[in-house]
């Protein structure tokens, strides 16, 4: 919210989405980061780069984070995941980790193939996302307007790290905003 | 065509024994079933599925424990599964975090069936090429001190492929509560706290 001098409205404010996401990362003692990147999540993954409180992890395939998270537990560390919804496939097998031995995990999910997407290859998985993360057992919350986000990814974590659950906050194509080629949503 | 020397357990053994504060992940199937017989500990987490997570397993934990040495004992079949977590680790570079790779190019609870190190892959090879401060292929005894030296005193991440015997060695279970093994590391390794976080 710093870098948006120009425009100190509440509304703006809340508008700074990703900003939220970061600061309840921060009050929630998130200490390791990790993602698959996408477009919608360009500046959450900044502002973490940005945090010398927190490790980032880039990583090849979304299901790494899964045993990163599950590592970091075990060492004591609180620790979330970012992907796009695409990606949430590939973490299937990986999650009987949360669901064998309860360890917490937080997943922020941006959604593709859902609001006017323009790229069909997007849409099977998009759409399969909250069941195969329910299948999964995973809980799942929808972040739809900006300024729900800090309230729902707070909720989020507190389901995931005071229930030993995993979680994922599925955010909405709507709120990235819709992307076509040669245009940054 | 392995002209492998080298036994699992008695390397296993050997890098385990009098092993201070060493945390350990084992990766599933006979890895896991190596650091048991090698006596079950409670800072060592067997894995019974989740295949290809080992490795990531122990970076997110040796990322959360910077002052520990911590080791992944895992196989040929389940370093493959996830080898794209070596470019991840080497992006990390954590000085804490060494890997050994039991390999004897099978698959060894599916029915022995080659992998793909027995066409030709060389882990260590991967490993150096994404970036890990030392990887080697590990293949007599003579060098078992040194894989030793690099695991507990070595800057990591260090990665050895040492390739062992296909010879069938006995079960030795580990516990597969998977809660049970999460909370005795971690009241073993933070105390009560653990239980209350």
């Amino acid at each position: 919210m710093q870098r948006k001098t120009s425009d100190t409205s509440a509304g703006a404010a809340a508008a700074d989405w990703p900003g939220a996401i970061h600061r309840v990362l921060k009050s929630e003692g998130i200490g390791q980061v990790s993602y698959v990147p996408d477009a919608g999540h360009k500046r959450l993954i900044e502002l973490c780069h940005a945090d010398k409180g927190m490790t980032v992890v880039p990583l090849t395939t979304e299901e790494e984070g899964i045993g990163l998270a599950a590592g970091a537990w075990l060492g004591g560390e609180r620790a979330a995941l970012l992907m796009q919804s695409s990606g949430v496939g590939n973490c299937v097998n990986a999650l009987t980790l949360s669901a064998n031995c309860g360890f917490p995990l937080l997943m922020i999910v941006t959604m593709r193939g859902e609001w006017g997407e323009f790229n069909p290859w997007q849409i099977p998985m998009g759409q399969a996302t909250p069941d195969a993360l329910r299948l999964g057992g995973v809980r799942t919350l929808r972040l739809e307007r900006a300024e729900d986000a800090l309230d729902t990814v707070t909720a989020a974590a507190k389901l995931a790290f005071g229930g030993y659950a995993a979680v994922a906050v599925l955010i909405a194509q709507r709120l990235i905003g819709t992307k076509s080629f040669g245009e940054e949503p | 065509m392995s002209d492998a020397k080298l036994e699992r357990r008695k390397v296993v053994r050997t890098l385990l024994d009098r092993r201070g504060d060493l945390l350990v992940v084992a990766g599933l199937g006979s890895s896991a079933w190596d650091c048991t017989a090698a006596g079950d500990h409670p800072l060592t987490f067997p894995l019974w599925g989740a295949m290809g997570s080992a490795s990531m397993m122990g970076l997110g934990l040796a990322l959360a424990q910077p002052r520990r040495r911590v080791l992944v004992v895992t196989g040929d079949g389940e370093m493959l599964m996830g080898l794209g977590s070596l470019a991840t680790i080497a992006a990390l570079r954590p000085g804490n975090l060494a890997i050994v790779v039991l390999d004897n190019e099978r698959y060894g609870e599916t029915g022995m069936q080659q992998t793909h190190t027995a066409y030709g892959t060389d882990l260590a090879a991967v490993a150096l090429a994404c970036g890990f401060a030392e990887a080697k292929l590990i293949r007599s005894d003579a060098q078992i001190a040194s894989v030793r030296s690099g695991i507990y005193h070595g800057k990591g991440p260090r990665l050895y492929q040492v390739k062992v015997k296909r010879d069938a060695v006995p079960l030795v279970l580990p516990p597969r509560d998977g809660a049970y093994l999460k909370h005795r590391f971690r009241e073993a390794l933070l105390g009560k706290r653990a239980a209350s976080e």
